[in-house]
């Protein structure tokens, strides 16, 4: 790992649990990763992983009542940010942390010009004029490149397109220059070759701006092709981390694998007509019902008696290599 | 290839704009814009594209769930375009459709049995004892027990409602399903159960498939011959293999360039092309692609391309090369 003046962000044994009808749930239980400057992390699951609930946690975002988070620190720029009123975390949130959504529609104001939206943004965190506010926001437009930036500056969020709205979207995100960006699916409700441009646009930016970028996503293809490190979820907790070549190459957990297995690959050459694909048997366990050991046992071909019974810690299997399972080691051997 | 089951001849529909208090019309989306192809029994053809390219028009046209605006849709020889609800009935048994959103396709207030039991009791074809023994069957065929027939769709997860959806299409043995986008919805890997339930089916059973996706992963799973659509128009239609091994449009080359591959030692990124695509409304004169096209020539700003054959079936619309796209 570097050193630590280089870390963004920092978060050790984060719990975040819902109170339902049906029960409590654990949502995100005793999760720990950090984001350096200018790193990728993303963080990949399928729905009710707790990927999400992770996002809006480190923005102290959860929704609460039903939510709350209960445990651990999330240090950003050395500052625990659970530990702060929520005036103190308002000047955070948007400033030094940004976040950009899956539906870009829904998370811009309808009735407001997209330039007037970013003003709001830069106005509320530094003390300028209107007019230097409105300088800053064209010069955004212009950055996340969308063609005429000081006339789509006067338009509303209905007169663009998916791709120029989530444009938009990241063009406020990224105005106050914060230090670390969450990015929540933002490519998935868009066309695959929108998704490309949007991708290579955020990766371009980073690099520009050395923002560190957690990307939640469950698109294993977009993982490859964009994070430096990798973390995958599944009911709630970590169950690997890697580096995202150690991860493609030997992943060392049966869930990382079956997913990888079951992901159809465009055939790069020859495929025979129809191929069938690898799945993963079973659905994902209900939270409010977990197993008393580890949650994946049921749907796993190596389960043993202990995975039932016992939780796997994270172990370390070299170069930061961490996986939750007791058979890690007979993984790499059963396709 | 096999005799044809369906054949679609330059299908359109147009959808009027109107504005203003008399409700003028203003304009006309080209939704589907002269579309041709034929389906082989047991064939699957996929139909990619991105939002708004038609693909779904398409397949609700096929089924005659939108009036298609002109053009000729034949199932088994027959021509359905203009038949009256009465005479397309006995048709409507030998094609169903599967939709993507498997929350919004099942009625909540019935069980699940009644659901797939319903066609079959529409048509007449079993009651009683009879009708439960099919459902039960078919409930096993797409891996469901029989003792879930009296559960409600909410008690079922998203890949078990998307079973009772094929098993519903399945009941009355149809020739051809549509699948409009069956596994979008879906976690990546409850994709793979149904994807692999729907191939094993068609083996069993030996039907078509018109699958519609906008995932060209999947569409290559599943596919025999692939059809790409760009605003209204196929572009490029050919075998699956040939497709995504040899692309000749320029809109297919770029389709699959921005396919993020889950390999992080493959080629990065690179959007191949800019820009958004076009409204259907004033869709782009001459070939609809070339406002976007790196290697759009002045000809294909006025030329309307034909979708011509390039070798071995491989037909393709584009300019390039006497018609026969550009090679890579």
């Amino acid at each position: 790992m570097a050193d630590k003046t280089d870390l963004v962000l920092d978060v050790k044994n984060l719990k975040t649990v819902f109170f339902t009808n049906s029960g409590l749930f654990k949502a995100v239980d005793d999760l720990s990763f950090s984001v350096r400057r200018g790193e990728t992390l993303a963080i990949v699951g399928e729905s009710g992983c707790g990927k999400s609930v992770t996002a809006l946690s480190l923005m102290r975002l959860v929704p609460d009542p039903p939510g709350r988070i209960v445990g651990g620190s999330v240090t950003l720029e050395g500052t625990d940010l659970l530990a702060l009123d929520e005036s103190e975390m308002r000047s955070v949130r948007g400033n030094r942390i940004s976040m950009i959504f899956q539906e870009p529609m829904t998370s811009l104001n309808p009735v407001m010009r997209i330039g007037d939206q970013i003003v709001e943004a830069v106005r509320l965190h530094r003390n300028i004029s209107a007019k230097e506010a409105h300088d800053i926001a064209v010069e955004m437009l212009r950055l996340v490149r969308i063609p005429e930036p000081a006339r789509r500056a006067r338009e509303y969020p209905h007169q663009l397109s998916g791709g120029m709205r989530q444009r938009a979207m990241i063009a406020m995100a990224l105005a106050c220059r914060p230090a670390l960006l969450i990015a929540d699916e933002p490519t998935t409700a868009l066309d695959v070759t929108i998704q490309a441009q949007i991708l290579a646009l955020i990766l371009d930016l980073q690099k520009e701006l050395g923002t560190g970028l957690v990307l939640i996503t469950h698109d294993l293809g977009v993982v490859a092709q964009t994070a430096q490190r990798v973390i995958v979820m599944y009911a709630g907790r970590k169950v690997e981390e890697a580096s995202v070549e150690a991860l493609f190459a030997a992943p060392k957990h049966p869930y990382t694998r079956g997913l990888m297995a079951s992901i159809p690959a465009v055939p790069a050459s020859g495929v025979a007509a129809q191929a069938r694909l690898n799945e993963i048997p079973g659905t994902v366990p209900s939270l409010v019902r977990l197993p008393q050991g580890c949650a994946f046992a049921p749907r796993c071909k190596l389960a043993i008696k202990r995975c039932e019974a016992e939780y796997p810690p994270l172990a370390d299997w070299g170069g930061g290599h961490l996986a939750a399972c007791w058979r890690a080691e007979e993984v790499a051997e059963v396709a | 290839m096999t005799e044809a089951l369906l054949e679609v001849t330059d299908l359109k529909k147009h959808y009027p704009v109107r504005a203003g208090v008399l409700r003028r019309q203003v304009g006309t989306v080209h939704a589907v814009d002269g579309v041709s192809f034929a389906l082989g029994t047991g064939e699957t053809l996929g139909l990619v594209g991105e939002s708004g390219c038609g693909k779904s028009t398409v397949a609700r046209s096929v089924l005659r769930l939108v009036e298609p605006t002109s053009g000729q849709i034949r199932l088994d020889g027959e021509d359905i375009t203009h038949l009256s609800k009465a005479a397309l009935r006995p048709h409507r048994r030998s094609m169903q459709i599967v939709f993507q959103d498997p929350f919004a396709s099942l009625n909540p207030r019935m069980t699940a049995g009644d659901i797939v039991g319903e066609p079959l009791a529409v048509h007449g074809l079993a009651t009683g004892k009879e009708l439960e023994a099919r459902v039960a069957r078919l409930f096993e065929q797409v891996g469901l027990r029989p003792d879930q027939m009296g559960n409600f769709p909410h008690q079922f997860s998203g890949g078990q409602r998307q079973r009772i959806c094929i098993a519903r299409a399945l009941a009355l043995e149809p020739r051809l399903i549509v699948c409009d986008e069956p596994v979008s919805a879906l976690d990546v890997s409850i994709q793979a159960q149904v994807i692999n339930l729907l191939i094993d089916l068609q083996r069993q059973h030996g039907f078509s498939y018109l699958f519609i996706a906008h995932d060209l992963a999947v569409v290559a799973h599943i596919s025999h011959r692939v059809a790409v659509m760009y605003l209204g128009r196929i572009v490029e239609i050919a075998d699956k293999d040939e497709l995504f091994r040899n692309p000749r449009h320029p809109y297919t080359q770029a389709l699959l360039a921005s396919v993020p591959i889950a390999n992080p030692l493959a080629k990065k990124l690179a959007p191949l092309v800019d820009g958004d695509v076009p409204s259907p409304v004033n869709p782009p004169s001459g070939c609809a692609f070339h406002t976007r096209c790196r290697f759009a020539m002045e000809r294909c700003k006025t030329e309307r391309p034909a979708l011509l054959d390039a070798g071995d079936g491989h037909q393709v619309a584009c300019l390039l090369n006497d018609g026969t796209g550009r090679g890579r």
